[in-house]
């Protein structure tokens, strides 16, 4: 919402500057975003006419003007501007005037003496126009000074209006609003009743009356569409970011922005029989004012006459009902439409309008009869004419209800945490023009016509608060009952979890959910993704139901950029179709963790070589942010992963995520050299520990042996371990694999494996014979199930 | 016995002169050894008469432990030289870089997140989460934002394809309602209910792109419901909060009164820096208000007995005017060199 300053002082004209009237709607919600002069600062520029303009002697681009100012004696100035000419009227910056810092002296220009300067209005700061001088209109007074003549002391204020402050949608609201703040008197314009002068009426039948509970409505004859605006109504539009187009819209977007009641004038030749407000029937079309064609939904309100639809009611009107420039007869609308029946639906048509805007918020259901009159004079000052009677259907019941709401005076000092005293409050509600009435503590308060935010106590508690200020409640220091949150120890936080992550040399990232859809192909083998309905951009219009997509374009960025090392991780949730999905139904929601290595393992450095990152350098990092929880992994294929190298990863006998290099196809498509090794886990897994628990550490010697087995290269070491674990006798307290060893010695396609066995007993010392039958037990085993031979 | 001074000063002379151990010991056998000056010397003390005998044997013996003295010093000097020179040798160059990996970072705005949660936490603020999947109802209906409310055009919001009524959220103040009924829940069996004072940080999601919107962008909901929790609370706090996490005690605060649909009354919070690039600015950073009572109902609480206050800030901008960060989008793009400044 725009206005200008100096309108608003013609309602209401508090004792304030204009930046203290900016900070005074600001800090009473109605934020000021923008608060400019209309012009420069400048002074001694004058409305001129230029009596004589001749060529300059030794220029060609300049003229010698001989300048009426008003100063008793021609002025000679010289000038370039291109509209230079005898007779127009013009700014003129006399000797010793000072424009924004630049003074005016006397000067001679290529020899020619010059007196002064004519102005454009971007030397003025009025407009950015600076293709010629700003021309004035030929009834300009000669010597009046500028700012006084176009009003120049004016400011501009912008305010960003919340969407329950319908209120302020006009001169009048915010008058309102600023003569509650400040107690000063507000004087509103008046809105006479403009008598009959013919008797021609329009039947209006409220076929609706939920969505519409009261249309005014008056035919006005005689009047001349192309007359001109006055000045003052333009600069006042001008000032609102409204442009002038012809007198009778101009009038009608006046009195919306004054008194915040939109209006509508039909050619009253165009319409037939009488004028229903109603909903459309089935298929019918509205060809709209913007030249869009529609066909509207069955709760768009339409206006109708008897042939046809002419215009959705509150929103916009039709191209072939409304006025032209050779329209004599008007029918002038002037009502009020539900904000239910409103709201929402220029938006589902695609446009918005000033009518809809301000009906989708609520105005005042009591102006229509105050606006219709209001309008009618100024169509009938500007244009001339004849008004008929203003004919006025009502549903009464059906006008919104303001029902009066009690107001507690400890509820208010329980929600401010202030104590008002009860005049305190009642004048505040006084200034606020609300009905109040007292019941002991309480107030009674029934609000007016123009608000709608005004409902229940809270909503009267914020009038309270706003009236009172905001900076005028104290700040309490935090005041509770203090109960100490939980820590399970055996649980991690994500934030610690982080660091850990970080410590191991992942940088993390942020990436966004929302990924192409070919990455959920390629990388999560996903052809149901959770598909935006309204995506931003193609590339991203599905949601992730993986972080590897995000990471591995991390690396294609960071290559870009000539970072070839890359390890990254991520903690996000991802997103995917489950019947079973909770909280809400049908969407499975958990939060991941993953991590990408590519590049060489270590910064490149002088104390080893370089070597290129490899499965096993991420599953170390995995193991160690696992620990002391120990994973299992098998050899599992993923979309993502080289079917050789990956694998899943069980904890408790569950699969909670999955490792691997990136599968060398992926690598090629995406560009990304070397081939990045990741892991995606369930967050979850990596927050749960353990509690530590004691046991008792043993006096007596441990013994060591190891043990070699040669077995089928495909047998998976892990496989192997496990069954040696499972059938070892309680002496064993642990078996390591400690070495890995193909080549001379071993026949092809076998391997030797060497795991070492450590045996303790915590009461006494173990004897050889029990050492040796465990170590029997365990090479037994691994030859009798697992194939393995004793290496010789 | 100037015989055995002189052989005193000969081994000394002759110990200094072995440049090593066993130069030094060839040079001990030729005074202290079998056939050694000092061993005849010894052996012909036998011809000697017995008195004699024993004043020469004594000064045969102090002789000995003269020679036996610089020998081990000579030793140990010897020892000594060795050490050096071998710690010479092994001297390094302590300048080059040390060996091994490099460490990572955390995000700037998980940064940011992270203190946000450690101020909070320090007065009593557990930490909560929820879906980014959210329904219509949790986004908008519970927060008193009906199907149609004017409201709802301030959110640009993500829809499903063949969603029923499901969308991205708009802001974490779905978790209000989450975190209000999982709280009445726990303690729907007990007269009183604990007071509840819950942060959810999280993504939000609206479909604007620019310099300084994303389409993803982080959002931090705060909640205290209780009986006795006022507007003065809701400004103590968060004015509390900010000086706190911009370690700044003249930073102005500022509460301005605004709309949202789900608190009432309702405020915008402006920051204003007393120095900096920035200083004297007034900077929106966050909404708040007391909870509407249509929302504590939609929780289960009963807005007659409770009231509370609810917050919602923009992490991103935090972490932006904290670090001097001009650019939201570089939080998203994942370059390494961005990033990596926040470690």
């Amino acid at each position: 919402m725009q206005f200008s300053e100096l309108w608003l002082r013609s309602f209401v004209s508090p004792d304030l500057d204009s930046d203290q009237l900016g900070h005074l709607l600001t800090m009473a919600g109605l934020e000021v975003e923008e608060q400019d002069g209309v012009a420069a600062v400048f002074s001694k520029v004058v409305v001129a006419q230029i009596v004589e303009a001749e060529k300059h002697p030794n220029a060609d681009k300049l003229r010698v003007c001989k300048v009426d100012a008003g100063q008793g004696e021609l002025l000679q100035i010289v000038c370039g501007a291109p509209n230079a000419a005898a007779g127009i009227k013009i700014p003129c910056a006399l000797v010793g005037a000072d424009l924004a810092g630049f003074g005016i002296k006397a000067a001679k220009l290529r020899g020619v003496e010059s007196f002064g300067m004519l102005c454009s209005a971007k030397e003025l700061g009025i407009s950015d126009e600076s293709g010629g001088l700003l021309v004035l209109p030929e009834d300009a007074p000669v010597g009046t000074d500028l700012r006084d003549y176009l009003a120049l002391d004016d400011t501009l204020f912008t305010i960003k209006l919340t969407p329950n402050r319908a209120d302020c949608l006009s001169l009048t609201g915010i008058a309102r609003e600023v003569a509650a703040l400040t107690g000063s008197p507000l004087s509103l314009v008046a809105c006479a009743p403009v008598a009959a002068a013919h008797a021609d009426t329009r039947a209006i039948v409220l076929d609706a009356p939920e969505a519409c509970p009261r249309y005014a409505g008056r035919i006005i004859r005689g009047v001349d569409a192309k007359a001109s605006t006055p000045e003052w109504m333009k600069q006042r539009l001008a000032r609102s970011g409204i442009r002038s187009i012809s007198a009778l819209v101009d009038v009608t977007n006046y009195v919306m922005l004054e008194l915040g009641q939109p209006l509508h004038a039909f050619d009253n030749a165009k319409l037939a029989g009488a004028i229903h407000v109603r909903l459309p029937q089935p298929g019918e079309q509205v060809l709209l004012l913007n030249g869009q064609t529609i066909t509207p939904a069955a709760d768009t309100l339409l206006i109708a006459d008897e042939a046809r639809a002419l215009a959705l009611a509150g929103i916009m009107g039709g191209e072939d009902s409304g006025i032209t420039l050779d329209t004599t007869e008007l029918f002038l609308e002037s009502a009020f439409f539900a904000p239910d029946a409103i709201a929402g639906r220029a938006r589902a048509y695609g446009f918005s309008s000033d009518a809809s805007y301000r009906f989708e918020r609520g105005v005042d259901f009591a102006l229509a009869g105050q606006a219709i009159e209001r309008a009618t004079r100024l169509i009938l000052d500007i244009c001339g004419g004849e008004a008929g009677p203003v004919v006025e259907a009502v549903a009464a019941d059906k006008l919104p209800a303001r029902a009066p709401i009690r107001l507690r005076a400890s509820r208010v000092r329980r929600v401010l945490g202030i104590d008002l005293s009860a005049d305190a409050v009642a004048g505040m509600f006084e200034r606020l023009e609300l009905q109040v009435s007292r019941e002991g503590d309480d107030f009674i308060v029934t609000p007016p016509s123009y608000r709608f935010d005004v409902e229940i106590e809270e909503d009267l508690i914020e009038e309270i608060a706003r009236i009172h200020g905001y900076d005028n409640i104290p700040s309490h220091a935090p005041r509770g009952p203090i109960t100490m949150l939980p820590r399970p120890e055996a649980k991690r936080d994500t934030m610690s979890l982080r660091r850990q992550v970080a410590a191991r040399e992942y940088q993390e990232v942020i990436n966004f959910a929302f990924v192409e859809e070919a990455w959920e192909k390629d990388l999560a083998g996903n052809t149901n993704p959770v598909r935006l309905a309204n995506p931003i951009a193609s590339q991203m219009s599905v949601m992730r139901s993986t972080l590897i997509g995000g990471l591995v374009a991390n690396v294609v960025t960071n290559r870009k950029r000539q970072t070839t090392r890359v390890r990254v991780f991520e903690i996000g949730r991802c997103f995917a179709h489950d019947a079973a999905g909770q909280p809400v139904d049908g969407y499975h929601q958990p939060v991941r963790i993953a991590a990408l290595a590519a590049g060489f393992a270590k910064p490149e450095q002088w104390g080893e070589a370089n070597r290129n990152v490899d499965f096993f350098d991420v599953k170390a990092d995995l193991e160690a942010l696992l620990f002391p929880r120990v994973a299992e992994f098998e050899r599992a294929s993923h979309p993502a992963l080289h079917p050789g190298r990956s694998a899943s990863v069980k904890v408790d006998g569950k699969v909670v995520g999955f490792i691997g290099e990136v599968h060398p196809v992926w690598v090629q498509r995406y560009e990304l050299g070397t081939a990045p090794v990741v892991f995606e886990l369930d967050l979850d897994v990596l927050l749960q520990s353990v509690t530590p628990a004691y046991a008792e550490l043993s006096r007596f010697p441990a013994v060591t042996r190891d043990l070699a087995l040669v077995v089928d290269q495909q047998v998976a070491s892990g496989a192997l371990l496990a069954g040696l674990q499972a059938v070892a006798p309680a002496i064993v307290q642990r078996i390591e694999l400690f070495d890995q060893y193909q080549g001379k010695g071993v026949e092809p396609n076998r391997k030797s494996l060497a795991f070492r066995v450590v045996m303790q007993e915590t009461q006494r010392t173990l004897e050889d014979t029990e050492v040796d039958a465990a170590m029997n037990a365990l090479t037994r085993h691994a030859e009798e199930a697992l194939g393995a031979k004793l290496r010789g | 016995m100037d015989q055995l001074d002189q052989l005193v000063a000969q081994a000394g002379v002759d110990f200094a002169a072995a440049a090593d151990s066993a130069a030094l010991e060839t040079a001990k056998a030729r005074y202290l050894g079998k056939g050694g000056s000092l061993t005849e010397l010894l052996k012909g003390l036998g011809k000697l008469d017995p008195e004699a005998r024993k004043t020469a044997g004594a000064e045969i013996n102090k002789a000995k432990s003269a020679i036996e003295a610089q020998l081990n010093a000579r030793r140990d000097a010897l020892q000594q030289a060795a050490l050096e020179a071998q710690l010479a040798a092994e001297a390094l160059d302590v300048t080059l870089p040390g060996r091994g990996a490099g460490i990572g970072g955390l995000h700037p705005v998980v940064r940011t997140l992270e203190r946000v949660e450690q101020l909070f936490r320090s007065i009593g603020f557990d930490v909560a989460e929820g879906p980014e999947i959210e329904t219509d109802f949790y986004n908008f209906t519970a927060l008193n934002t009906p199907a149609n409310h004017p409201a709802r055009s301030m959110h640009d919001t993500f829809y499903l394809e063949n969603g029923d009524n499901v969308l991205l959220r708009t802001h974490t103040s779905p978790v209000q309602i989450r975190a209000m009924q999982a709280h009445v829940a726990a303690y729907k069996d007990r007269d009183t209910m604990p007071e509840l004072r819950v942060i959810a940080p999280g993504r939000v999601y609206r479909v604007d792109s620019d310099a300084t919107h994303s389409p993803m962008f982080h959002q931090v909901e705060g909640l205290w419901v209780g009986e006795s929790v006022s507007f003065a609370d809701l400004k103590g706090v968060v004015a509390d909060f900010l000086r706190n996490f911009f370690e700044s005690d003249d930073l102005q605060v500022r509460f301005r009164p605004s709309f949202f649909p789900f608190t009432e009354p309702s405020a915008e919070i402006d920051v204003a820096f007393m120095s900096g690039a920035l200083k004297g600015r007034w900077l929106e950073i966050a909404g708040c208000g007391m909870m509407h009572p249509n929302v504590l109902r939609h929780g289960g609480i009963d807005p007659e007995r409770y009231t509370g206050f609810a917050f919602g800030m923009g992490p991103d901008r935090l972490t932006m005017l904290r670090y001097g960060v001009n650019d939201l989008r570089l939080f998203f793009e994942g370059d390494l060199r961005f990033l990596g400044q926040f470690r």
